[in-house]
């Protein structure tokens, strides 16, 4: 049967945000995909360096709208590590609070647009609608639902009341209830488990090899958390499990975020049942460094890196990010190859990818943007072309 | 009277085609977070619809990107007249944080013409609900 080259994106019902593949089928078969990301790339990181240690952490905020507050905490804690600060244990716990209820609200997120691909439409109205629990409390906690500004370099910026804490217990008894529920769903309703089962399949040595990160990482049966192996914040002292699956497809990534918000639930209990007395925030010298340092942590969507190089003024000299969808695409591209062509939606969405995130990173060539999509063919010739004209390299 | 009908029911089921031409993603979720139960966008008949040759209104997120300049005025030619721009969010309205990135081209009303403007980063879905309800009204009126 021949192939059939079908161009889907950038702009496409499928997801929210754009992005473009060229799928090449045969008959319904998935025989190779191509993603091209980079579409709503921006320069953050470029801008970051004409921008001072407190104006950046607002834009490391505006990074992803998602995952917000990881960037935020990955950025103060950079900076913290080169300056030799360590923030207060209550301002700690706040912000590993804050991480997790933020975890909480993208795993609901996820598991309703999951169900929106697979058509089940009545989970994503019902998982949305109990997300809100979760915003409500965001909102009270720190004053917005998205992008908290929340974080400071040194600790955090609003203290928490006992009437809050006890919303918080509240709201979090009646998610724990819910997500019952959905981990019934999850495991047991047909619609899922028909469309999930089997598709997707990621196995160990490919996630490896792939580099997959997160929640991904985790259903392929690798037992990798960054909260976990390198704790962050107040991770240390908190108890949690690392859940994994051994199923490999995109079933085992339902029930992994399923059981995860499960255990980030239990975490924020345990936070407010033992949140430590004293300070918040330590104040910190407007200039940083010079010195250079890396941290980590676990995005809901996987690990996250941000590096930092100071070079004594108040502005950074040179600020990378590392954002888990990145590291997260490689795989699709290899899980789309012998999928249906109905699932690759579902595979995409799979890895929960998030391109505001993903796309700061890329260089745009922007004289190859007029140009059509080219078949292998043409591309060779044109590498050929390439190197033959001018020693590149 | 042809075209009082033709007004109730651009009025009553505004249709609506949601593209982020370089947001965070902030505003993406509080779009879909209006659509949701509590707040229910498609009682005013709002439908979201994936392909501009089905929209009405264009409600655009984020900062215009290089990359995207070209697709979103492609976007809005693909939609039939009459047709609705709404910018949701701060930085669709002026570049806001990302201004001065080198990637960043500005607002949408540097590309196309807009409408509708919803300030906020992220507006509230309160907000958003709003916005829709002026335009609504506004397309009611005249």
């Amino acid at each position: 049967m021949a192939e059939v080259r079908i161009p889907i994106g950038p702009q496409h019902p499928a997801l929210k945000e754009p992005e473009r593949f060229m799928i090449t089928v045969e008959g319904e078969t998935v025989v190779d995909a191509d993603i091209k990301i980079g579409h709503i790339h921006r320069g953050i990181e470029k801008l970051a360096e004409t921008k001072t240690y407190v104006q950046n952490q607002y834009l490391t905020e505006r990074i992803c709208g998602i995952c917000s507050f990881t960037h935020t905490t990955n950025f103060c804690q950079v900076t913290e590590y080169v300056l030799g600060t360590d923030p207060p244990p209550r301002g700690l716990y706040l912000r590993t609070l804050v991480n997790e209820l933020e975890r909480i609200h993208s795993h609901l997120l996820w598991l309703g647009v999951a169900g929106h691909e697979m058509g089940f439409d009545t989970l994503f109205m019902y998982s949305w609608d109990d997300r809100e629990i979760v915003q409500d409390i965001l909102e009270h906690l720190t004053g917005n639902r998205v992008n908290y500004a929340y974080n400071c370099v040194g600790g955090v910026r609003r203290d928490i009341t006992d009437a809050q804490k006890q919303m918080i217990i509240r709201g979090m008894d009646a998610l724990l209830e819910r997500m019952d529920y959905y981990v019934k769903v999850a495991l047991n309703e047909k619609t899922i488990l028909k469309r999930t089962q089997g598709v997707g399949i990621l196995t160990t040595e490919d996630a490896k090899r792939l580099c997959a990160v997160g929640p991904r990482l985790r259903a392929s049966n690798v037992k990798v958390d960054v909260r976990k192996d390198d704790p962050y914040a107040a991770y240390g002292e908190l108890p949690f499990e690392v859940i994994t699956s051994d199923t490999l497809d995109v079933h085992a990534q339902v029930v992994v975020r399923a059981l995860e918000t499960v255990e980030s639930i239990k975490m924020c209990k345990y936070m407010m049942q033992n949140l430590p007395a004293g300070e918040i925030r330590v104040k910190v010298p407007k200039k940083v460094g010079p010195g250079e340092a890396t941290s980590h942590t676990e995005a809901p969507r996987g690990e996250d890196i941000h590096h930092l190089r100071a070079n004594g003024t108040d502005k950074p000299e040179r600020l990378k990010v590392r954002a888990p969808t990145l590291a997260n695409i490689l795989n699709v591209q290899h899980t789309l190859k012998g999928a249906n062509i109905a699932d690759i939606p579902l595979v995409v969405a799979g890895i929960d990818p998030c391109m505001g995130c993903m796309d700061r990173v890329l260089i745009i060539d922007k004289d190859r943007e007029t140009s059509k999509v080219w078949e292998k063919e043409e591309l060779r010739k044109y590498s050929i072309e390439w190197y033959e004209g001018e020693p590149h390299r | 009277m042809l075209d009082n009908l033709v007004k109730w029911s651009r009025v009553k089921s505004p249709w609506v085609l949601h593209f982020n031409s370089g947001s965070c993603n902030g505003c993406d979720i509080e779009i879909l977070a209006a659509l949701m139960p509590r707040l229910d966008a498609e009682r005013f008949g709002v439908l979201l619809q994936g392909t501009p040759r089905h929209a009405d209104v264009l409600v655009c997120t984020g900062p215009v990107t290089a990359q995207m300049k070209d697709r979103l005025i492609r976007i809005y030619e693909q939609m039939p007249e009459p047709k609705f721009v709404v910018v949701c969010g701060e930085c669709g309205i002026s570049g806001a944080v990302f201004d001065g990135c080198y990637n960043v081209e500005g607002g949408i009303d540097k590309v196309i013409p807009v409408n509708a403007y919803i300030p906020g980063c992220p507006p509230k879905p309160e907000a958003i609900l709003d916005g829709v309800v002026k335009l609504l009204t506004a397309l009611k009126e005249g």
